[in-house]
């Protein structure tokens, strides 16, 4: 039974696995209709750094993801201290409107975005996919600090208070060191959001201004090409090795069973 | 973590010369940016977008603006759109079914069969692909599914005589496309949802003599139910919206909710309908969720 049960993890680890790696080794393949046999050849990657729009377009990404992760981990982190930390009124409606971003498909906001945006006066754009960004990322960073602050204790803070410290003081001297490990998670989670986000991007990029995905996914539509392989394979990499540090500073929720 | 005593002597500087704030305004100041940020990139655009679902035509120059319910009767008006509806439902319920079936007997393999520091590096391997792209993933299907690609080449290099079995460009292929992105979420769900059956109930069944089948339908199915209903919605729910998958791997028969919509704001510039097309699958969204709220809470309480 236990030998069955282990096949069957493997099997589904190669269904996970092997259509990427697949993927990962035809970028490699000299071929340019992916003909076998393999032969390994590093042209399509050389071929990258030419292909400008796809280059300009990953250095956007990588922008956009660096301040969503910012805006949204600073934003994020202060309504998770009036979240955790204070009682007020309508508490529970403000947590309430933290899911619509989360659970409402991402074409039914992205276009709602596209409409709200053109006839606003927004536009879209580099200033329009930030908006986007941020506000699919606010939610992970209050959830993932929130789950940080059940972790603190709340009289540290009124110790230091009751001591003459300032509230403000007190948060920051005390509270935000020992918060540091989940804000610098929720940071790391924000980026890799921002970074894998498609749908939304796709409803607000411009033809002079897109990320990544939304580049990758027009030249999967011309048709596929070994450096589509390429900048996938870069592009899966990247948010591997953020997640993986990801891991390594917050355990994500029911990863581990040792609570 | 050690307080630097130099810092404390600054404590009373700036609380001395001005007044504290009032608990409500600090609070109101926290909580500000970041419900005014989702209300101008999330709640207002929804917001608008449920008003355009009552518009003939999408505004445009000096044409008036007329309100009409018109737009909600297009599954009357064009009945294709009740065909694509069921498609979209069925690639739902299918994507959902083999994940839950997938999903279920992977993760009691984890629990069952692994422990320690194996179990845990087999379940980060499970999820850490969820957290890459999507359309990355489905980009890589394409490698494999295609007519000469991957899955005739493993087939042909055992049996050469042997047709092309590529089905890219079908249903099943986006069904395909789509279990892989969403299993890793079922196996998580299910996941938690058995790691807290106590071994000892298991054991003293099995004691008095149930057989594993008997285990599983008595014990093992009615306990992970909660996770394998929030696992079905949070599955079908992204599954019924989406239309990169079908694009990419259903072709010219991918057409769902999701493309019909995606060309209305792209293609066919029809704002209105795809407003009330959203809107009318957004109702759907909402009503699974209410259905199963109080599984969800419990299930994701953990």
């Amino acid at each position: 039974m236990k030998i069955a049960a282990r096949f069957y993890i493997a099997a589904i680890l190669a269904f996970l696995y092997l259509p990427i790696l697949v993927m990962m080794a035809m970028g490699f393949n000299e071929s340019p209709l992916y003909e076998l046999p393999f032969s390994f050849s590093t042209r399509w990657y050389q071929a990258l750094a030419g292909n400008a729009p796809l280059v300009n377009s990953g250095i956007n990404s990588i922008w956009i993801a660096v301040a969503t992760s910012i805006i949204a981990t600073v934003l994020g982190t202060m309504a998770s201290v009036a979240l955790s930390r204070r009682t007020f009124r309508g508490k529970t409606l403000l947590q309430l409107m933290l899911l619509p971003p989360i659970a409402i498909p991402w074409l039914i906001t992205g276009t709602a975005m596209l409409v709200f945006f053109f006839y606003s006066g927004i536009g879209r754009g580099l200033h329009a996919l930030l908006i986007g960004h941020v506000a699919l990322a606010i939610p992970y960073v209050v959830l993932v600090v929130g789950t940080g602050f059940q972790t603190v204790r709340a009289d540290l803070e009124e110790a230091a208070m009751s001591l003459g410290s300032t509230p403000v003081h007190a948060f920051f001297s005390i509270t935000l060191p020992l918060l540091y490990p989940s804000i610098l998670g929720a940071a790391l989670f924000a980026f890799a959001v921002s970074l894998d986000q498609f749908v939304i991007s796709y409803f607000l990029a411009t033809p002079g201004f897109s990320t990544l995905p939304v580049q990758i996914y027009s030249a999967i539509r011309k048709g596929f090409t070994p450096e589509i392989n390429a900048i996938s394979t870069i592009l899966l990499v990247g948010s591997m090795a953020v997640i993986v540090i990801f891991a390594l500073f917050a355990k994500p929720g029911g990863v581990s069973d040792k609570r | 973590m050690p307080l630097d005593p130099a810092n404390s002597t600054q404590l009373r500087e700036p609380g001395g010369s001005r007044k504290p704030l009032p608990p409500w305004a600090s609070t109101a100041a926290l909580l500000v940016p970041t419900y005014g940020w989702l209300t101008l990139a999330v709640f207002l655009p929804l917001c608008t977008m449920f008003a355009f679902s009552f518009l003939t035509a999408t505004p445009m120059g000096k044409a008036p603006i007329v309100f009409t319910f018109k737009q909600y009767r297009a599954f009357i008006d064009q009945p294709y759109l009740l065909g694509v509806a069921w498609q979209s439902l069925l690639m739902g319920f299918w994507t959902t079914f083999f994940c839950a079936v997938l999903g279920f007997f992977a993760a009691l393999a984890l629990v069952r069969a692994t422990e320690g520091k194996v179990r845990e590096t087999l379940l980060i391997l499970v999820l850490l692909p969820f957290w890459t792209n999507g359309l990355v993933r489905v980009f890589s299907w394409t490698m494999v599914l295609r007519e000469g690609g991957f899955l005739d080449y493993a087939i042909h290099s055992v049996w050469p005589g042997a047709g092309s079995v590529g089905f890219l460009y079908t249903r099943q292929a986006v069904v395909v496309g789509l279990v892989h992105g969403y299993l890793p979420y079922m196996i998580l769900t299910c996941y938690i949802a058995l790691v807290t059956i106590d071994n000892t109930i298991v054991e003293a069944a099995s004691s008095l003599g149930a057989r594993w089948w008997t285990i599983l339908w008595k014990i093992l199915l009615p306990m992970a139910a909660p996770g394998l209903i929030s696992g079905s919605v949070l599955i079908f729910v992204p599954v019924i919206g989406s239309f990169m998958e079908p694009r990419i791997l259903g072709g010219r028969v991918g057409v769902t909710m999701g493309t019909v919509i995606e060309d209305q704001f792209t293609q066919a510039f029809n704002w209105p309908l795809g407003a009330a097309l959203s809107f009318t699958m957004l109702a759907v969204v909402l009503g699974i969720f209410a259905t199963f709220s109080g599984v969800l809470r419990r299930g994701t309480a953990l």
